[in-house]
């Protein structure tokens, strides 16, 4: 991570955030839903207050004015699924269908898909917890509560789970999206503060000091606060409780839109819009689940489902990483350092070559570049080029010279059907080129059995689980 | 007086308890700071009077539902408690409250109650340990259950464990905490009377009932011996520091500065979150690598401040020969991010 460092180094130097990226890294949607929660200090996740809504200029706020009375935290919950499923389920309308099965089949998907944002990750923990604290409550018993509250349980669960994984847009977080796309002059732990990270990308250094003795974005409060200010207006059961924690929160969602304007400045990369698709596809199945009456997630997965889920969440990463480098050159130069990834220049070029030593001649173009950047790639290696992402490239011979390397390579794929290369689809002489032995394959993860074919021992199949 | 005492001023030595003594594992290659605690200095009240006063706080709500959570086991004799530790039917001795005036006599009684090996619980046992050649009393926030002659330590905390998972953070700090119990008890009774595995209590998912779980402390038990050990080399560090340096918070704001900077510091970002004295400290070291994080030093190729690296990135000063790797790879890097911003 050398370059995102010296970034830093050179924010610290500047005064000001340095960008580490050229393009967005996400899906930014045109009608995203703002949620900050607040939770009371020492209680498990029982909520405070929340302030959230689509719309910059219409903050909707709920307060839970006794935050450790039970039946206040579930009107909470209700309140706020009442404005927040209806937002989640308006994207549940027109379908288009998905070729599956090398086009055996099709299948629908939803053509949009809703995206949630919180301040940090710690609102995302605080909505995965919130999750798992209603989706199991009952609607009937002994303390039945409204059926609003476990769908809301499960949605939050539902977003709190596609969050974990890389790359995915449904449920963001405003600290996390911002340091993917610039470096600040201070440390990781102080740029988890969002005012003061904000404030170093819109005002410099010096705001971003005083920033941090500004409001706090939440989940947590500050304990200052708590001792001065909450405890005497919950002891009295203050109605001033709202109007306070409106001026608490409100600092906080105006720089949340503030921040979803500034990275809609950043152009998307290529590879967005086919990772939203993904996010698509959950989402779709996910009100499929629901509309057949789908249980709540399960507390833990079985030992099959973790794995399997863990498996999932490595493929996502990895792709996500060579995804993000291949949009974007500022994120690819990491790679450059570390020799994974070289630039050069065509020297020479056999568009036409025929290999006709096989069984029936195929198409191989060769081509030499010359590289004066450091390579850590040896003959026989299979490369990549992000400008001709179909095409494979493999690496026939490494020759040394006096400015670097002459790299001979042979070219398959992406040129066309017939045995004459499509105009454009072989590298010509002169033209610069970036190659590199990332690779945005699929790698299939090791087989494992069906979770209904798995023995009770090893987790499986789903038990119903009722909460306690 | 001793030059310990003589650092602190007149004010009465800050008194030590298990999370006071836990920070010490937190950043132990900084002097400043093993010079502070082993006088006893009350650093909140420093910072704040060098001008940087950090926020150490802590929330009532969050006091009163930690209170809540343990009389709530502690009610009617232990039922609650003795319920989930499932001890069955043994004694409860309360050592009682903290109170300065009877530490010494609590403290033998703690050993009286402890070396007997009855079956117990003891609650508010009073325990001592040996900080930088001093003996400091350890405000008691325990409760060892002694059972066929050997003690476990029994921690009360108030933070949920939600499915079998509590916030990995709070864990590891219970779990050092723990640790210097499990150390002072050690030391009074010898190593094998006491269990490496404490008990934590902590509510359990969103309820108050309660839950135990076991937790191997071993690893925190070396690193903390390791730091008082070399908390105990403190003393010669004092004796070495010109006579001028105190940390008397009745002291001018510029005499005191000027005695924290002839005990140095190294300042990381992870003090933020550990040491009273961070913000104070985090001003004196702005410009270093370090305190943008030890990754980004060690990506910047370990140099010391940011100026230098900029530096031998842009070509404009001349490496040393074993800054000559770190050097071409900065220049390297400063190319690559140009050309890709250009
Ligand atoms: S804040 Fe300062 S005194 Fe405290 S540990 Fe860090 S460097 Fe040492």
């Amino acid at each position: 991570m050398t370059l995102v460092a010296l970034a830093r180094a050179q924010a610290f130097a500047a005064g000001r955030a340095q960008p580490i990226a050229t393009v967005r890294h996400l899906h930014l949607h045109d009608h995203p839903f703002v949620l900050i929660p607040l939770a009371m200090a020492g209680e498990a996740n029982a909520p405070l207050a929340a302030m959230f809504g689509d719309s910059p200029a219409k903050p909707r706020l709920l307060v839970v004015a006794q935050p450790r009375n039970r039946d206040e935290r579930f009107a909470f919950a209700d309140a706020l699924s009442a404005e927040l499923v209806p937002y989640l389920m308006s994207f549940a309308d027109q379908t288009e269908a998905v070729a599956v099965d090398r086009g055996r089949d099709v299948r629908h998907r939803y053509v949009d898909a809703p995206q949630v944002w919180v301040p940090n990750p710690g609102g995302i923990d605080f909505l995965r917890l919130f999750g798992r604290s209603t989706r199991f409550r009952r609607v009937d018993g002994d303390y039945p509560v409204p059926p609003t509250v476990p769908l809301l349980g499960q949605w939050l669960t539902f977003l709190a789970g596609a969050a974990e994984v890389p790359g995915s847009s449904l449920l963001l977080n405003a600290v996390q999206a911002l340091g993917l796309h610039w470096a600040t002059g201070q440390s990781g732990a102080e740029d988890n503060h969002l005012g003061s990270l904000l404030a170093w990308i819109e005002a410099g250094a010096q705001a971003a000091r005083e920033a941090e003795n500004g409001p706090v974005a939440g989940p947590a409060t500050d304990p200052e606060f708590d001792n001065r200010v909450l405890a005497p207006l919950i002891a009295d059961g203050d109605p001033a409780l709202a109007t306070v924690l409106h001026e608490l929160l409100l600092p906080t969602w105006q720089q949340m839109w503030r921040i979803l304007d500034r990275l809609r400045t950043l152009p998307p990369g290529d590879r967005v819009a086919a990772r939203w698709d993904s996010d698509r596809d959950s989402y779709s199945s996910f009100v499929e689940h629901l509309a057949e009456g789908g249980p709540p997630q399960p507390r833990r997965d079985g030992a099959v489902a973790a794995a399997a889920r863990l498996q999932r969440l490595e493929n996502a990463a990895a792709r996500y990483a060579v995804q993000r480098a291949f949009d974007d050159p500022l994120v690819m130069a990491e790679y450059r350092l570390a020799g994974v990834a070289f630039g050069g220049v065509v020297t020479l070029a056999a568009p036409d070559r025929v290999d006709d030593t096989g069984k029936r001649p195929v198409l191989r173009p060769r081509i030499m570049v010359a590289t004066a950047e450091t390579i850590r790639v040896e003959a026989g290696a299979t490369l990549t080029s992000p400008a001709r992402p179909a095409q494979k490239a493999k690496v026939v011979s490494i020759t040394a010279t006096p400015a670097g390397h002459d790299v001979l390579l042979e070219l398959s794929g992406g040129m066309g059907r017939k045995l004459v290369a499509e105009p454009g689809t072989v590298p010509a002489v002169g033209e610069k080129l970036l190659l590199t032995t990332l690779s945005e394959g699929y790698r299939p993860g090791a087989a494992l059995p069906d979770p209904a074919e798995t023995p009770w021992t090893h987790g499986g199949p789903p038990a119903l689980s009722s909460d306690g | 007086m001793n030059r310990i005492a003589q650092l602190r001023g007149p004010e009465p030595a800050k008194r030590h308890n298990a999370r006071t003594i836990a920070a010490l594992t937190g950043n132990p290659g900084c002097s400043r700071r093993s010079v502070l605690d082993a006088a006893g200095v009350d650093k909140v009240a420093l910072a704040a009077r060098v001008g940087f006063p950090g926020s150490f706080g802590q929330s009532r709500f969050a006091l009163a539902r930690g209170n809540a959570f343990e009389a709530m086991l502690k009610a009617d004799d232990c039922e609650l408690l003795r319920s989930v530790l499932d001890v069955g039917v043994v004694g409860y001795q309360d050592l009682g409250a903290d109170d300065d005036a009877t530490l010494t006599a609590r403290h033998a009684r703690t050993r009286e109650l402890l070396t007997s090996a009855t079956s117990a619980l003891v609650d508010h046992p009073l325990l001592t340990l040996s900080v930088a050649g001093q003996t400091v009393f350890l405000e008691p926030d325990l409760i060892a259950f002694q059972s066929e002659g050997r003690l476990r330590v029994v921690e009360i905390k108030s933070f949920a464990i939600v499915d079998g998972q509590a916030d990995a953070a709070k864990v590891a700090g219970a779990a050092v905490q723990a640790a210097v119990y499990v150390l002072a008890l050690r030391r009074l009774l010898g190593d094998d009377r006491v269990s490496h595995e404490v008990i934590l209590v902590c509510p359990s998912n969103f309820s108050l009932t309660p839950e135990a779980v076991v937790v191997d402390v071993r690893k925190q038990l070396s690193t903390l011996k390791r730091q008082l050990s070399r908390l105990s080399s403190v003393t010669e560090l004092i004796d070495s520091l010109p006579p001028a340096v105190s940390f008397d918070v009745a002291l001018s704001p510029a005499a005191l500065v000027e005695s924290l900077a002839s005990v140095s510091a190294r300042y990381v970002p992870e003090c933020l979150s550990t040491c009273e004295m961070s913000v104070f400290c985090r001003h004196e070291a702005a410009g270093t690598t370090a305190s943008l994080g030890r990754s980004v030093r060690e990506s910047l190729g370990g140099v010391e401040t940011v100026a230098q690296a900029l530096e031998l990135a842009t070509g404009t000063a001349t490496p040393t020969p074993d800054q000559a790797e770190a050097a071409a790879l900065l220049r390297t890097a400063a190319r690559l991010r140009e050309e890709a911003l250009s």
